[in-house]
């Protein structure tokens, strides 16, 4: 009986002990931290995409709550409206910014780009880029080892197996610009979403002079500017043989579409476009 | 006797050497040649003819672009077409001169060709050049190490200030299966050579020179052993054969037996290697007064192995009869690069072209079951499976601590391989990008 209620006893008083240590320890280092940054960070997504600039959700949000002004702050994960319940949490507005997506700037699937080489070396195109063009004669094309795949935090990235390039799902995409850091080609570019996902830009990479980017890929830029010409807003301009479409500038008015010869500026998620046949008969059916 | 070689890792690949005892075989000077700016390591050479112009054979077409970088020179005469770009084995677009000769041009180029071999620098005439003088016409006759590494002689021959050169190693080791170009040209040529030697024994300033030759090579040896019997402070050594012993590093310590330092120039340890062609071709620039604008290279199709002296800037599908290989290597199977296409100029770095179907295909890669057989083969030490784990990982500051800058990418670890993983792929990314780090490093 005695052993009992010796040990607790000697237990009791190890517990009081312990936890006036830890009592004094805990008042004594105590670190303050505002807890505005734990509200923040629960609104983050936690994915860690480094799409912010900073180190992580965690660092963003302490600079959120550190912040003067919330310019140039921003988490493309989340978008304009979690931005403005941050700005709220800590009483600063937020700016506007509008959700960009990663697009693909090449579209030299294996039909239209010959390939001229089997790579079966170590899978990663950060490899194959650094030994030549890879297996196809594009020097500037995706190379389809899927770099950009792995990197993406989100798996909003995906090879296309049919055509060997990749593709974003826009449903998953946030815009955190991990794919076109990882891309050695750096063919990955982050464009404005647009009104409903509606965008329009040049799916080439190509530099090479026309000729040669026409033998190298059925749906190269070839630089012919045609689509500068067409454009009312000034929002295209040519470098190096290689056409490029200013989202900022472009009205998506999709002049260039129609005009370019090789099919290499893309427009995607625009209603069905009635054509000019298709208006036609309903014209002529109305009497005179 | 006991044969030298380097201490830690090497393997030992199949030779293949079917083109050994085959003689160099002349090739005509093509109607067409395409010379890329850039066949060497360093700074591209600046073009100084333009479309029309007219050439001769052995006119300086190109100038040296910086301190590390050497000029080109036409090996036919004729008209220049066009500057514009070519192909890159791999693919990748350079710009070259396109020179076109006609029936004038070739009468002009087989009269000078007639007059190959006329000495232009008598032994009168050699006393009075110094080591600068020396220097000066292997810079200007576009001399590189014609060992594959294409690195400007001249440049290696003007050591920085506060190391001095004691030895020049003649590297004539040829470790790489599948090639014996070298071979031959010793057994053909021992008496050029050991001039050759002599003249980078007095540009470098040193009274010490070892030609090392790979003892699977006996006919050479005796060739050479007999050629400079009579020449003071030059020794034949032949060496243990074992992989990769021409690289710089294993060839100093086999022959000298001490080891480059981490990070620091093989002329560290007193030691200037070249490679036994540039030595030749340093004989013909100063003897002969002709810059390099030809060499001599394996072709091996697995079947037939023949070696060549080829002009530079001739089509590589001009050597090949329209052959369709599953695989072409430029270089030797171990370090060789894989080109893409036959239709590319031969420059002066291409000391193989191998079609052989043996090399065609990997195996496929399996898992790492930490054998450590990477490390064992590895000759400098390193842990090849971590380094290529670690730029997989873009690990690149551990990847610097584990010292993966001092790859020389021999292709060992993946040879020794039992998983067949592409090791040395791994980790040649990651010491481009580590060095690449550390350059913007040092600059900042």
């Amino acid at each position: 009986m005695s052993i009992i209620v010796t040990s607790i006893i000697v237990l009791g008083v190890i517990g009081i002990v312990g936890a006036a240590v830890l009592y004094i320890v805990a008042k004594r280092f105590h670190v303050h931290e505002d807890p505005r940054i734990d509200q923040v960070e629960a609104l983050l997504p936690g994915a860690n995409c480094g799409g912010c600039g900073r180190s992580g959700c965690r660092d963003f949000a302490a600079a959120c709550v550190n912040a003067d002004t919330l310019d140039g702050l921003s988490c493309p994960a989340s978008g304009s409206a979690v931005m403005k319940q941050i700005g709220e949490i800590v009483g600063l507005a937020a700016a506007e910014s509008k959700p960009k997506i990663a697009v693909i700037k090449c579209n030299g699937t294996c039909d239209l780009r010959p390939q001229v080489a089997r790579f079966e070396g170590a899978p990663s195109c950060a490899v194959l880029a650094s030994l030549g063009t890879g297996q196809t004669t594009c020097p500037n094309g995706c190379l389809g080892c899927g770099d950009c795949v792995t990197a993406c935090p989100y798996d909003a990235i995906h090879i296309n197996s049919q055509t060997g390039l990749p593709e974003v799902n826009e449903d998953k995409c946030v815009g955190c610009g991990a794919c076109a850091k990882s891309c050695p080609r750096a063919i990955i570019e982050l464009r404005f979403k647009g009104p409903r996902g509606m965008r329009v830009y040049v799916a080439c990479s190509n530099k090479e002079k026309g000729a040669l980017a026409m033998k190298e890929c059925k749906v190269a830029c070839i630089g012919c500017s045609k689509c500068v010409k067409e454009c009312t807003h000034e929002a295209i301009s040519i470098a190096n043989n290689l056409s490029y479409i200013d989202y900022e500038k472009c009205k998506l008015c999709r002049k260039c579409v129609d005009v370019c010869p090789t099919h290499a500026i893309h427009a995607v998620n625009f209603p069905v476009k009635k054509t000019v046949e298709a208006v036609k008969p309903k014209l002529e059916e109305q009497p005179a | 006797m006991k044969l030298h070689t380097f201490k830690i890792g090497g393997v030992h690949p199949a030779e293949n050497k079917i083109a050994a005892g085959k003689p160099i075989e002349n090739l005509p000077l093509p109607a067409e040649v395409v010379l890329p700016v850039s066949q060497h390591i360093g700074a591209p050479a600046k073009p100084i003819v333009k479309k029309g112009d007219k050439v001769r054979r052995g006119d300086c077409v190109a100038e040296a672009g910086g301190f590390v970088s050497a000029p080109i020179h036409t090996p036919i005469s004729g008209t220049v077409m066009k500057i514009d770009t070519c192909r890159t084995p791999q693919g990748m677009p350079v710009e070259a001169i396109y020179i076109k000769s006609d029936d004038e041009d070739r009468e002009a180029d087989a009269k000078t060709m007639a007059q190959r071999g006329t000495v232009v620098r008598d032994d009168n005439e050699l006393a009075t050049l110094d080591s600068k003088a020396l220097i000066d016409i292997i810079k200007n006759a576009g001399i590189v190490g014609l060992g594959g590494a294409t690195f400007p002689t001249h440049v290696k021959l003007s050591p920085p200030p506060g190391s001095k050169a004691e030895i020049v190693i003649i590297n004539a080791v040829e470790c790489e299966p599948c090639l014996s170009c070298d071979d031959m040209l010793m057994r053909e040529n021992p008496r050029e050579i050991v001039k050759g030697v002599q003249l980078l024994m007095r540009a470098a300033g040193v009274n010490r020179g070892v030609i090392a030759i790979e003892n699977n090579k006996p006919e050479a040896i005796a060739a050479i052993q007999e050629a400079a019997a009579s020449v003071a402070g030059l020794e034949v050594m032949p060496l243990k054969v074992k992989y990769p012993q021409g690289g710089e590093k294993q060839l100093i310590e086999a022959v000298t037996g001490k080891e480059v330092p981490s990070g620091a120039l093989p002329i560290a340890t007193g030691a200037i290697v070249q490679n036994v062609a540039t030595a030749y071709a340093i004989y013909r620039a100063v003897i002969l007064g002709e810059p390099l604008m030809e060499r001599v290279l394996t072709l091996h199709d697995g079947i037939n192995g023949r070696n060549l002296r080829v002009p530079l800037g001739t089509m590589l599908a001009t050597l090949t009869d329209g052959m369709e290989p599953e695989k072409i290597i430029l270089g030797g199977p171990m370090m060789g690069r894989t080109a893409s296409t036959l239709q590319t100029p031969m420059i002066k770095g291409t000391s193989g072209i191998l079609l052989d179907k043996r090399y065609a295909h990997r195996r496929p890669a399996e898992n790492c079951i930490r054998c450590g057989k990477c490390a064992e083969a590895c000759p400098m030490g390193l842990e090849p499976y971590l380094l290529a784990t670690l730029s997989r990982l873009k690990e690149w500051d551990d990847a610097e601590a584990e010292k993966i800058a001092n790859c020389i990418e021999c292709g060992s670890c993946s040879y020794a391989c039992p998983a067949s993983r592409p090791v040395v792929d791994y980790v040649r990314l990651g010491k481009q990008t580590v060095m690449g780090i550390m350059r913007a490093r040092a600059t900042k």
